[in-house]
C-alpha cells in the first residue's frame, strides 16, 4: 500500500481540523462558505470511514496484518513515536460518528446553526476529537482528543445560550474538568510504573509487573476507569447528564449521544488489551457488571419519573450506557458482539429521537412550558412567528403530522427494543447469547441482566407511550408545523439506517462477532503496533 | 525533596477538593486551578525526582540514562498546563454568564433554602 492511501488512517482527524480552521477564517456572515466546507468535511470523513472499513475487512487490498492498520505519525516506530491505529472496532465507531454527524449537521443547518456564533467550526472540532479518540494508539493522545472533543462540546452545549443551558453547562464543565484531572493522574501513575503510554506496549508490559508495582498499576488503572466511567455516564457518576443533554439544542444533543459511547469505547479498548494479563478493577466484570445494573436501575427510575420528553431521552441514554456496561462486564460470558450491535442501534435511535423531539414540540401551542428553553435561545422571540426567517427557507414536506407520529413510534420501538426494529435484534441477540453461552445453567448474573434489560424496555414503553399520548392525542390545539426536508431528512436517514441494520442483521452481526473475537485476543493489535516499521530507511539496530 | 514535593501536592489537592465542594462558583474555579497545579506536579514527579540533570541529551555526557531527567513527563506537563489553562478560561466565561443570568454566584443558579 503506497502513495496517498497509506495516509488514510489520519484523514478522519486532519479533514475536520483543516475544515474547522478554514471556517474560522471565513466571515461568520458567509454562511454558504461555511456550509460548503462543513459538507465537504463530513462527506470526506464518511468516505474515509468507508474506505477504512474496506481496508480493515480485506475488501480493499491492503498489507494490514489481521486488518489492523498502524499509522506512524512522524514516522517513528512505536512505542517511541505516536501512532494512530485503525482496526475493526475503531472503524465501526468512525462510521457511526460520520453517520450521526451527517444527520445532526443537516438538521442543524435548518435553523440551529444560526442561534449563535461559530456553530460550524465547533462542530468540526467535536468530530475531530471523536475521530481522534477512536484512532489514537496511546493514552496521552486519548486524553488530548478527549479534551479537544470536550472543549468543543462545552461550546456546543451552550450554543443558543439561555439560563438553563448556562446553568447546566456550568455543572457539565466542572464535572468533566475533574474527570480530566483524574485521567491525567491515572496516566501519570501508569507511566511512572510502566514507563510507557503506548497502549500496545502497556499491554505487553503490564504482565511483567509484580508486587508493589502491579498494585500501583492497578490503582492507576482503577482511576483511569473512574475517569472513563464519568464520561460514559455510569451510576453514580452520571448526575451531570440529564440536565446537560436535555438543555442542549437538538442537533447538539443528538451528536452528544456518541460522546458517552467514547467512554464505553475507551473501557472496551483498554479492557481488551489488559485482559490477558488480568484486567484491573473497573475494566473487569466484578465491577463493571454491578455498575451496569445500577446504572440501568437509575436510568429506569429516572425515565419513569421524568416529566419532559428531552429528559426522558437523556435517561434513555443512561439506560443504554447501563445495558452496555452490564453486557460487557457480564461475568463468564463474552457478549461483546451483541453489545456492539446494541451500541450502534442505540446511538442512531437516540440521535434520531432527540432531533425528532424538537420537531414534535413545535406542534404544541406557543408558550407551553416545554418550549421555554427554545424561547430563551431565540431571545424571547416567537420561533414560529411569520417574520422569523425559518418559515421562508427550504422545502416543506407534506403530511407533517403523519411523519412525526410514525417517526415517534419508530424511535420508541427502537429504544424499547420491540420488533420489527433493530433495537429488538440487538436486545434479543444480547439476551440469547447471555443464556446460551453461560456455562451449564444460566447463573444469577444472567437472570439479573435479563430482568433489568427487559424491565428497562417496559419502562421505555410506559414512559414514551405516555409522552406520545400527551403529545399526539390529547392536545386539542395542535399546531401542524411546517417541517423542512432538511429537518425531516436526517431523522429519516437515521431511522432507515436502523431498518437497514435489521434487514442485514446477519452480515453485520457476523462482522461484529469477528470484532469481538479479535478483541478477545489482543495479540494481533499488540503485534501490529509494535512491529510496524517506519516508511523511511532506518538502521536495523535502531528498531526495537 | 520527595517529602516537600509530596506535601505540596497533598496540600494543593486537598485544598482544591475542599474548594471544589463549596457552593460558590468562584470557589469552584479556584479549587479546579489548585487541583490542576497538584496534578501537574504529580505528573512531573512520576518521571522520578532528580536534581541537576538535563532532560536533553548532551554529547559531552556519557550515554547513560541515569545521567538524564525523563523528558516525557515534562512534555506531558506542558500539554496538560495548556489544556487546563484553556478549559479554566472557558469555565470562567461560563461562570460569569451564569452569574449574569441568575444574579447569584451559587453553582446551582439559586440560593439554597435556609
Amino acid at each position: 500500500m503506497t502513495g496517498w492511501m497509506q495516509h488514510l488512517p489520519i484523514l478522519p482527524v486532519v479533514i475536520p481540523l483543516i475544515c474547522g480552521a478554514l471556517m474560522l477564517v471565513i466571515r461568520d456572515g458567509n454562511r454558504r462558505g461555511r456550509l460548503t466546507l462543513g459538507f465537504v468535511s463530513i462527506a470526506g470523513q464518511s468516505a474515509t470511514a468507508i474506505a477504512l472499513l474496506g481496508l480493515a475487512t480485506g475488501y480493499l487490498p491492503s498489507d494490514w496484518p489481521h486488518g489492523v492498520g498502524v499509522y506512524l505519525l512522524g514516522d517513528w516506530p512505536a512505542p517511541f513515536g505516536i501512532v494512530a491505529v485503525v482496526d475493526r472496532l475503531s472503524v465501526i465507531m468512525l462510521l457511526l460518528t460520520s453517520t450521526l454527524g451527517l444527520a445532526a449537521w443537516i438538521y442543524a443547518t435548518a435553523r440551529w446553526d444560526r442561534a449563535g456564533v461559530h456553530f460550524h467550526p465547533l462542530y468540526q472540532f467535536l468530530l475531530m476529537g471523536l475521530n481522534g479518540a477512536f484512532l489514537t494508539g496511546d493514552l496521552f493522545n486519548l486524553f488530548v482528543f478527549f479534551e479537544v472533543l470536550l472543549a468543543a462540546s462545552y461550546g456546543l452545549a451552550l450554543h443558543g445560550s439561555g439560563r438553563a443551558r448556562v446553568s447546566a453547562g456550568l455543572h457539565y464543565v466542572a464535572v468533566n474538568l475533574v474527570a480530566s484531572f483524574l485521567l491525567l493522574i491515572a496516566m501519570a501513575m501508569i507511566y511512572g510504573v510502566t514507563g510507557s503510554l503506548n497502549m500496545a506496549d502497556l499491554a505487553a508490559r503490564a504482565g511483567e509487573l509484580s508486587g508493589p508495582d502491579r498494585r500501583l498499576f492497578e490503582s492507576g488503572a482503577a482511576i483511569l476507569g473512574v475517569a472513563f466511567l464519568i464520561k460514559a455516564a455510569a451510576w453514580p457518576l452520571n448526575f451531570w447528564l440529564p440536565a446537560t443533554y436535555a438543555n442542549a439544542c437538538a442537533p447538539v444533543a443528538a451528536i452528544f449521544m456518541i460522546m458517552t459511547k467514547v467512554g464505553v469505547y475507551a473501557m472496551l479498548r483498554i479492557g481488551s488489551l489488559l485482559l490477558p494479563t488480568g484486567a484491573p478493577a473497573a475494566f473487569g466484570g466484578e465491577w463493571m457488571f454491578p455498575l451496569g445494573i445500577a446504572t440501568l436501575a437509575f436510568g429506569i427510575i429516572g425515565l419513569i419519573a421524568a416529566p419532559q420528553p428531552e429528559r426522558q431521552a437523556s435517561y434513555c441514554a443512561i439506560i443504554s450506557s447501563g445495558t452496555l456496561f452490564a453486557a460487557l462486564g457480564m461475568p463468564g460470558v463474552t457478549l461483546t458482539g451483541p453489545a456492539l450491535f446494541y451500541l450502534v442501534t442505540s446511538v442512531l435511535a437516540l440521535g434520531a429521537f432527540f432531533l425528532l423531539l424538537e420537531m414534535v414540540e413545535r406542534t404544541q401551542a406557543f408558550g407551553a412550558d416545554l418550549l421555554a428553553v427554545s424561547l430563551e435561545a431565540f431571545d424571547l422571540e416567537d420561533p414560529e412567528s411569520p417574520d422569523s426567517s425559518d418559515d421562508v427557507v427550504g422545502v416543506a414536506i407534506p403530511a407533517a403530522m403523519a411523519f412525526l407520529g410514525l417517526s415517534f413510534v419508530a424511535c420508541a420501538l427502537l429504544i424499547a427494543g420491540l420488533p420489527p426494529m433493530s433495537g429488538f435484534v440487538a436486545k434479543f441477540t444480547l439476551l440469547s447469547a447471555a443464556v446460551q453461552t453461560a456455562e451449564g445453567t444460566p447463573g444469577t448474573g444472567t437472570w439479573l441482566l435479563m430482568g433489568f434489560v427487559i424491565f428497562s424496555g417496559l419502562a421505555c414503553i410506559i414512559a414514551l407511550g405516555r409522552t406520545g399520548i400527551r403529545l399526539f392525542w390529547s392536545v386539542e390545539d395542535t399546531i401542524v408545523p411546517r417541517l423542512r426536508l432538511s429537518e425531516a431528512g436526517p431523522v429519516s436517514l437515521l431511522i432507515f439506517t436502523t431498518i437497514a441494520m435489521s434487514i442485514w442483521a446477519g452480515p453485520i452481526m457476523r462482522y461484529l462477532d469477528q470484532t469481538a473475537d479479535y478483541l478477545g485476543s489482543p495479540s494481533a493489535y499488540i503485534n501490529a503496533v509494535l512491529t510496524q516499521h517506519p516508511g523511511r530507511d532506518v538502521a536495523p539496530e535502531a528498531l526495537p | 525533596m520527595e517529602l516537600i514535593l509530596s506535601l505540596a501536592i497533598g496540600v494543593l489537592a486537598g485544598s482544591g477538593v475542599w474548594l471544589l465542594l463549596r457552593p460558590r462558583s468562584f470557589q469552584v474555579i479556584i479549587g479546579l486551578s489548585l487541583i490542576s497545579y497538584a496534578v501537574n506536579l504529580f505528573i512531573f514527579s512520576m518521571g522520578r525526582v532528580v536534581l541537576g540533570t538535563p532532560p536533553v541529551i548532551d554529547t559531552q555526557l556519557v550515554a547513560d540514562a541515569s545521567q538524564y531527567a525523563d523528558p516525557l513527563p515534562q512534555a506531558l506537563v506542558l500539554t496538560a498546563i495548556v489544556i487546563a489553562f484553556a478549559t479554566t478560561a472557558l469555565f470562567l466565561v461560563i461562570l460569569l454568564a451564569a452569574r449574569g443570568f441568575s444574579g447569584t454566584d451559587h453553582v446551582d443558579g439559586k440560593e439554597a433554602h435556609k
